[in-house]
C-alpha cells in the first residue's frame, strides 16, 4: 500500500469517524473494494504477507490449520478468503487482531465464521456452538474498545475477540512453530500486540511499525509516542539478521513493504529523533503552534509526511506534542 | 560436381552453419567482465569515501536539498557505536568506493545463456546479483535491501545495470542519507584491463539532480579478495533505546570543514549549484 493509498484510506475513515466518541474505531470502510486485489507475497517459512486494502494480513499455514494476522475490511473477506484457500485448504483456527481499528479488524466476523475453533473433549458435548468460527485472539482492551456502549458505529458481537490476555502476552504453538503474541503498551492504541512467529521467524507489528507514514498515534485510544518508540526497540530486540541488519528474522508491518532489521532501525531512528526535538521545545516552554512552526520533522517529510489526507505531519506533531507535553 | 565445386560447397555450408548457429546463439556479454578488479592503485579518486572518510559538514559537491541537510546536521558520529549499526553494509551505490570487485556470470549450463552477473565486495563482504534474463521486477511491498533489485543489458560493449528497491543508504559517510525512494544506473565500462563504472543515483527525495560518480579499477591476474567478518560488540554503555544526534542548531562540528580548507561556508552547505563550475565565479566573490 502506497503513502497516497495510504491516505486516502484514512482520509474516507476520518471523515466518517470524526463525530464517533472512539476517533478510529467503527469507522466504516471508505471506498470501493471492486478494484482491490488481494496479492501474496511469501515472507518464510510458513508465513505469508496478504496485500489488499488496509493494514497488511499475515497468514501462517501448516498441518494444523490456518492462522491470521488481521482481517482488513469486510467487503474484502471473499477475497481474502479465496487468496488462502491458494495457499492452505486446512481449517481457519485462530485470527489474531494487532489493535482496535477497522482496517485491521473489519473481516473478523466474515472470516471467523468461515473458520472453526479447536474443541472438543468435554467441551463438545455440552456446548454445541464450541467449535463454530475460529477463534479471535486480542489484548483485552482491543475488546473493551470494540464492546463499548459508546462504540460508533456499534461492532457486532461476532466480531469481537473470543479470547483475551491481560498480561504481557500469550503464547501459542500452532503448525508446529511457537507463536509469541507481545503486547506492547501505550504505542498505536492500548491495546497492541506483536506477533512472533518463532521458527519461521517473521515478525507481524501491526501499527507500531510501517513503512509508508509517520507512526499514527490514537490519542483517545491511548498511544503515545513513547509507546511508539518502546514498541519499535522490542521489535529490534527480537530480530537477529543473518549480517549486518539484513537476512534472518523478517518483518510484515502494520502497512508497507515486507521489511528487515534495516528498516525498523532508519524508522525507529526517525520516530526517536523528532521525539527528542519535540520534547525539547516542550521544554523550552513551546506552544504547540510554536512548535509547528519549527518543523521538527522536516528533514523526514519527504519519506514520511503528508499535508492531505488522514495523518498529515500537522497531526502527527500534534500527537507527539501532546503525550510528552505536562498533563494539566 | 568436381572436386574443388565440393570442397567450394563445403566451405558455404560450414560457414553458413556457422552462421545460423551464431544467429541462434543467445544473447550474451559483448564484454567479460570476470575477475578480480581493485582500486588500490586509484585512490585518489573520491579519495575522502574511499580512505578516512569525508569531513563533517561537508556537503559541497552534491545536489543537496534542506530536508537531507538537516538529516547530516543532525547526524552524530557515535550512532555508528550502537551495536545494530556497526556491521551494517554499505549500499550497492557506496560500496565500489571501497576496495576490490569480484564479478563472475551464472549461466545455464544446457544453453550456456547468461542468466546473471554476480559481484562480491571487498568492503563488508557484500554479493549482488544483477539479472540478465529479463526477468520482471518484484512488487513495490517486496524487501528493500542494500544491495537492491539490479537487472543488466548490454548497449555495445557496455553493460547498464537499473537498480531498484534500494533500502535507505548514504552519499556521504558524514550523515547525508539517500533514501529508499532513489533508483541507480551504473554502466560498467572495459578498457582491456581498466574498469570504469559510472555510477548516477536518482533520488527524488532528498537531491536536486542526479548524483553522477565514476571510479576506476585495475584488473589483477592473481587477484583476491579476503573475509569481511565483523561483530557487533557494545561500544558504549547508554539508556536503552538511546539514538545519539544533534537537536538542529547544536551540531558544534559542522564549521570545522569549512575552516580548516578555507571553503566558504555556503559552499560547505552543498546544494545543486555547487557541483558547476560557474560556481568558482561566485565564490571569487565570497570571503572564506
Amino acid at each position: 500500500v502506497t503513502r497516497a493509498a495510504f491516505n486516502a484510506i484514512f482520509a474516507a475513515v476520518a471523515l466518517l469517524a470524526v463525530a464517533a466518541p472512539v476517533r478510529f474505531a467503527g469507522a466504516q470502510q471508505p471506498q470501493n473494494f471492486d478494484a482491490v486485489e488481494i496479492k501474496i507475497l511469501p515472507a518464510q517459512g510458513h508465513v505469508y504477507m496478504l496485500v489488499g486494502s488496509g493494514g497488511n494480513i499475515t497468514v501462517q499455514t501448516g498441518a494444523d490449520g490456518v492462522l491470521l494476522v488481521d482481517t482488513q475490511y469486510a467487503p474484502l473477506s471473499n477475497k481474502i478468503l479465496a487468496a488462502i484457500r491458494t495457499l492452505s485448504t486446512g481449517p481457519i483456527r485462530y485470527i489474531v487482531n494487532t489493535h482496535v481499528h477497522p482496517d485491521h479488524v473489519g473481516g473478523n466476523e466474515n472470516i471467523r465464521k468461515a473458520g472453526a475453533t479447536i474443541a472438543g473433549g468435554n467441551v463438545a458435548g455440552d456446548i454445541q456452538d464450541a467449535a463454530q468460527g475460529a477463534q479471535i485472539i486480542a489484548h483485552d482492551n482491543v475488546l473493551k474498545r470494540m464492546s463499548a456502549r459508546n462504540a460508533q458505529p456499534p461492532i457486532p458481537s461476532a466480531a469481537w475477540p473470543t479470547s483475551t490476555f491481560i498480561g504481557d502476552d500469550k503464547k501459542l504453538f500452532f503448525n508446529n512453530e511457537g507463536i509469541h503474541i507481545i503486547h506492547q503498551p501505550a504505542a498505536h492504541t492500548d491495546g497492541d500486540s506483536i506477533v512472533f512467529f518463532r521458527r519461521s521467524d517473521v515478525i507481524s507489528t501491526g501499527d507500531i511499525f510501517t513503512t509508508t507514514n509517520y507512526p499514527v498515534i490514537d490519542l483517545a485510544a491511548g498511544g503515545t509516542i513513547n509507546g511508539i518508540i518502546d514498541g519499535l526497540n522490542r521489535i529490534i530486540d527480537l530480530i537477529i539478521p543473518v549480517y549486518g541488519q539484513e537476512g534472518g528474522t523478517l518483518v510484515i508491518p502494520g502497512h508497507g513493504r515486507l521489511c528487515n532489521l534495516g528498516d525498523v532501525i532508519n524508522y525507529r531512528e526517525m520516530a526517536t529523533i523528532i521525539r527528542d526535538r519535540v520534547q525539547d521545545l516542550v521544554n523550552k516552554g513551546m506552544t504547540l503552534d510554536q512548535v509547528k512552526v519549527a518543523r521538527p520533522t522536516r528533514d523526514y517529510d519527504p519519506l514520511y509526511g503528508s499535508t492531505t489526507g488522514f495523518w498529515t505531519t500537522d497531526r502527527f506533531v500534534e500527537a507527539v506534542y501532546k503525550t510528552l507535553s505536562p498533563k494539566k | 560436381m568436381s572436386r574443388t565445386d565440393r570442397r567450394r560447397h563445403a566451405r558455404w555450408a560450414c560457414i553458413g552453419t556457422a552462421l545460423v548457429v551464431l544467429a541462434s546463439a543467445p544473447a550474451s556479454a559483448q564484454v567479460n567482465l570476470s575477475g578480480v578488479w581493485n582500486n588500490l592503485g586509484i585512490m585518489h579518486e573520491d579519495q575522502p569515501d574511499r580512505l578516512a572518510g569525508p569531513e563533517l559538514g561537508d556537503y559541497a559537491g552534491l545536489p543537496v536539498n534542506d530536508a537531507v541537510r538537516l538529516r547530516a546536521d543532525s547526524w552524530d558520529a557515535s550512532l555508528i557505536t550502537l551495536p545494530e549499526y556497526q556491521c551494517r553494509v554499505h549500499p550497492s551505490d557506496y560500496v565500489p568506493s571501497f576496495g576490490g570487485i569480484r564479478i563472475w556470470e551464472e549461466r545455464d549450463s544446457a544453453s550456456q545463456q547468461l542468466i546473471a552477473i554476480h559481484t562480491h565486495h571487498f568492503a563488508w563482504g557484500t554479493e549482488r546479483t544483477i539479472w540478465m534474463d529479463g526477468r520482471p521486477r518484484p512488487p513495490d511491498y517486496a524487501l528493500h535491501t542494500a544491495m537492491g533489485f539490479s537487472t543488466g543489458k548490454w548497449e555495445g560493449d557496455t553493460l547498464t545495470v537499473t537498480t531498484t528497491h534500494l533500502k535507505e543508504g548514504w552519499t556521504r559517510r558524514n550523515g547525508l542519507a539517500r533514501s529508499d525512494r532513489a533508483t541507480v544506473t551504473e554502466h560498467f565500462v572495459r578498457h582491456g584491463d581498466i574498469m570504469t563504472l559510472v555510477t548516477i543515483v536518482n533520488d527524488p527525495a532528498y537531491y536536486t539532480e542526479p548524483i553522477i560518480r565514476s571510479r576506476d579499477y585495475e584488473y589483477e591476474i592473481a587477484g583476491d579478495i579476503g573475509p569481511y567478518p565483523c561483530e557487533p560488540v557494545e561500544e558504549v554503555i547508554r539508556a536503552k533505546g538511546e539514538v545519539p544526534h544533534h537537536l538542529p542548531g547544536t551540531n558544534p562540528f559542522l564549521e570545522e570543514y569549512s575552516k580548516a580548507h578555507g571553503v566558504p561556508p555556503e559552499a560547505a552547505r552543498g546544494g545543486a549549484e555547487t557541483m558547476y563550475p560557474e560556481y568558482r565565479k561566485k565564490l571569487r566573490a565570497v570571503k572564506p
